[in-house]
C-alpha cells in the first residue's frame, strides 16, 4: 500500500486530485481512498487530502500520517505546514515551485526522489488559472509510476475536460526529477 | 450487472436508497449529510429514481411528512445528522412508537455545543432508546448494503420498525472509495415491494390510528414493540446471510467478530475506526499477541448475548467509544457492553476508552496504546478509569 499526502490552499482542486488518483487505480482493478483534511476549509487557506492505493481492499479510513509521497501544491506551504513531516524512507516529494534548484529546500532525509516544476506557470499559461492540481499529477505518475499515465488522463478528461489532459502530460514531461543517495 | 465506482459516503447512501425505489423522500439538508439530499434530487430530476421528494423547511417537518407518508402506505426514505435530529426528536419517538418502517441514513455529527459540525455517533446514540432500530457501519459498501437490508428488515411483518443506518460523518460521508454497486433487479429480487397490513390510513378501510390509550393497553404496545426489536436481532442475522449469498457480501449480522477465536484479549469498536483497529490487531498478531476485534454493528437492540458470549473466558477486553455516556464518565458502548456481561453472570477484566470526539482522528497510535494498555493493565483492578485517548500523551 501507498500512502499520499496532498498539500494545497483552498481552491487548487486538492481533494479532487486526490480522487482522480482513487479513480485512476480503482478503473485499474486496484483499491484505494481519498478523504480531504477536515478543518476549516476556505480558499485561500491550507489545505490537505490523504489517498491510500494499493492492491486490497483498504480498512483504513483515517489521515496519512506516514506517507510515501507528498505532493506541494504551493510553495508557500513550504513555510505554512510541516510538509515533510512524517516522510517514510525512500520517499517522495512532488513540488510547484519556480526555483532552478530547489534540493535544498527538501528538509527530510527520508526523501529519495523529488520532483519539481512550475506548474502555476504552466496552468497559468494553458488554463488561465493558477489552478496546477492536474500538472502535480502528471509529475506525480512520472516520479512514481504507481497509477498508470494512460487510466490517469481518461479520469482527468471524464472530470475536467480535454484541456486538463493536456495540463497533465505537460506536467508529467515537464517534471525535472532529482534522486539523493 | 453491478458496477464499480469510487464514491464517497453520501453517495453510497443515496445509491443505497435509491436502489430500494423509495416512495416518498423528505429530507432537510445539515452538514455533513447535505451532498445525501442533493444526490437523491439530482437522480430524481434525472429519472434514475421516480421518487416524490418532499421540500420540507426542518427537520421535524422531514420526519412528519415520512410519517403521514409511511402511514398513508408509502416506502419512505430520509437522511440527517446531529442537530436536525434533535430537531426531529417528537416525531421521531412517533414513529417508532406508530411501529412505521422508516429508514433513515444518519451521516453521525458531533452534538454542540461547543460549535462544532465533525463526525462522531453522539447523535443517534443519544436517541437510542426511542424505538428505533440502529446499525452502524464501517465502510462505504456497508453503508449501501446496510441500507438495502435495513428496508428488508424494517419491513418485515415480525418487525413493522423504523431503522437507523449511521455512519461517521466526513471519515465515511466525505472519504471516496471503491463500492460495488448491485444492478436494480437483483436488489428488487432481494426486496419485495412494501405492502402494510398492521397500519394504514386508507378510506377504504377505515382504522382507528393512535388513540387515546390507557396505561394497561399502552404497557401491551411496549412489550409487542421490545420483542419486535427482538426479532430484528434475529432477522438481521438471517437477511445478513442471504445478502451475502445473493450479492458476495456479508457482516457477520449484529456484530463481526474479527480473529476473536484464540484471543486472548479483545478491543470492541464501532464504526470508521474498525479498519485502522484491525490492522493493529494484524499487527499484533505478527508480534505475537492474541488480540482480537468485536466490532458492533447493532445497538438497538443490542446483541446483548452475542457480545457475552464472545466476551467470557478472553482475558481481558477493552472497549473504544467515540462518543460520551454523560453521567457514566464513559462511553456509551462501554456501559452497553457491561450490561451484556453483567446479563451473562460473566465479569472479564476491562478498560473503557473514548477516543475520536468532535472528529478528532483515531490513529493507529491510539489503538496500539489501547491495546498495549489492555495487555497490561486491564487486571491491575475491577474497576478501571476512563482513558481518554486524545488527551494529554495518550497513544500520541
Amino acid at each position: 500500500m501507498k500512502e499520499i499526502r496532498l498539500h494545497g490552499i483552498g481552491g487548487m482542486g486538492t481533494v479532487k486530485a486526490g480522487e482522480l488518483l482513487v479513480r485512476a487505480a480503482v478503473a485499474a482493478g486496484k483499491y484505494g481512498n481519498s478523504m480531504p483534511f477536515f478543518g476549516f476549509e476556505r480558499q485561500g487557506a491550507p489545505v490537505a487530502s490523504y489517498v491510500r492505493l494499493g492492491d486490497q481492499k483498504i480498512r483504513a479510513k483515517n489521515q496519512v500520517y506516514s506517507p510515501d509521497c507528498v505532493i506541494i501544491q504551493d510553495p508557500s506551504l513550504l513555510i505554512s505546514t510541516p510538509v515533510f513531516e512524517g516522510l517514510k524512507k525512500d520517499s517522495y516529494v512532488i513540488l510547484n515551485t519556480r526555483q532552478e534548484d530547489p534540493r535544498d529546500v527538501v528538509k527530510s532525509p527520508n526523501v529519495r526522489c523529488l520532483a519539481y516544476l512550475d506548474a502555476t506557470a504552466i496552468a497559468l499559461n494553458l488554463l488561465g488559472r493558477p489552478i496546477p492540481n492536474t500538472i502535480m499529477l502528471g509529475a506525480f505518475v512520472r516520479a512514481t509510476g504507481w497509477v498508470e499515465k494512460e487510466g490517469v488522463e481518461r479520469v482527468v478528461e471524464e472530470v475536467f475536460g480535454t484541456k486538463n489532459v493536456e495540463a497533465f502530460r505537460l506536467g508529467y514531461e515537464e517534471a525535472k526529477i532529482v534522486m539523493f543517495e | 450487472m453491478s458496477e464499480v465506482k469510487v464514491i464517497n459516503g453520501n453517495m453510497a447512501a443515496a445509491m443505497g436508497a435509491c436502489l430500494c425505489r423509495p416512495d416518498i423522500i423528505a429530507a432537510y439538508p445539515i452538514t455533513p449529510q447535505t451532498p445525501i439530499v442533493e444526490y437523491l434530487a439530482d437522480f430524481v430530476t434525472g429519472g434514475r429514481l421516480g421518487s416524490s421528494v418532499s421540500e420540507v423547511e426542518s427537520e421535524l417537518s422531514a420526519m412528519s411528512v415520512c410519517t403521514g407518508a409511511s402511514l398513508a402506505g408509502s416506502r419512505v426514505f430520509t437522511a440527517t445528522a446531529s442537530q436536525g435530529l434533535a430537531l426531529m426528536y417528537e416525531p421521531y419517538f412517533r414513529a417508532s412508537t406508530l411501529r412505521l418502517p422508516i429508514v433513515m441514513a444518519v451521516a453521525n455529527r458531533e452534538m454542540i455545543s461547543p460549535q462544532t459540525l465533525w463526525g462522531g455517533p453522539q447523535d443517534s446514540l443519544t436517541v437510542r432508546d426511542a424505538g428505533w432500530l440502529q446499525i452502524y457501519v464501517e465502510d462505504n459498501q456497508e453503508i449501501l448494503d446496510t441500507l438495502i437490508m435495513a428496508y428488508r428488515i424494517a419491513e418485515d411483518k415480525k418487525v413493522l420498525l423504523p431503522i437507523n443506518v449511521c455512519f461517521d460523518g466526513f471519515y465515511l460521508s466525505h472519504m471516496s472509495e471503491r463500492v460495488e454497486i448491485p444492478d436494480q433487479e437483483s436488489v428488487d429480487a432481494f426486496l419485495p415491494a412494501y405492502a402494510p397490513e398492521h397500519i394504514i390510513l386508507d378510506p377504504r378501510r377505515p382504522m382507528a390510528v393512535d388513540p387515546l390509550t390507557n396505561g394497561y393497553l399502552l404497557t401491551e404496545y411496549r412489550l409487542k414493540h421490545m420483542m419486535a426489536q427482538q426479532n430484528a436481532l434475529k432477522l438481521l442475522e438471517a437477511v445478513d446471510e442471504e445478502f451475502g449469498e445473493r450479492f458476495g457480501r456479508s457482516y457477520g449480522g449484529a456484530v463481526e467478530e474479527y480473529r476473536c477465536e484464540d484471543a486472548d484479549y479483545v478491543m470492541v469498536t464501532m464504526g470508521s475506526m474498525t479498519g485502522v483497529a484491525k490492522d493493529c490487531v494484524d499487527e499484533a498478531r505478527r508480534a505475537g499477541k492474541k488480540v482480537g476485534l468485536l466490532k458492533i454493528r447493532m445497538v438497538r437492540p443490542f446483541p446483548a448475548e452475542r457480545v457475552a458470549r464472545v466476551l467470557m473466558g478472553r482475558k481481558a477486553f477493552g472497549v473504544i467509544d467515540r462518543n460520551v455516556s454523560f453521567g457514566w464518565n464513559t462511553g456509551i458502548i462501554y456501559e452497553e457492553v457491561c450490561a451484556s456481561m453483567n446479563r451473562a453472570a460473566a465479569f472479564v477484566p476491562n478498560i473503557p476508552f473514548i477516543a475520536g470526539l468532535g472528529g478528532e482522528d483515531i490513529t493507529a497510535e491510539h489503538i496500539r496504546y489501547a491495546i498495549d494498555e489492555v495487555m497490561n493493565h486491564a487486571e491491575d483492578s475491577v474497576k478501571q478509569d476512563t482513558v481518554w485517548l486524545n488527551r494529554e500523551d495518550k497513544g500520541r
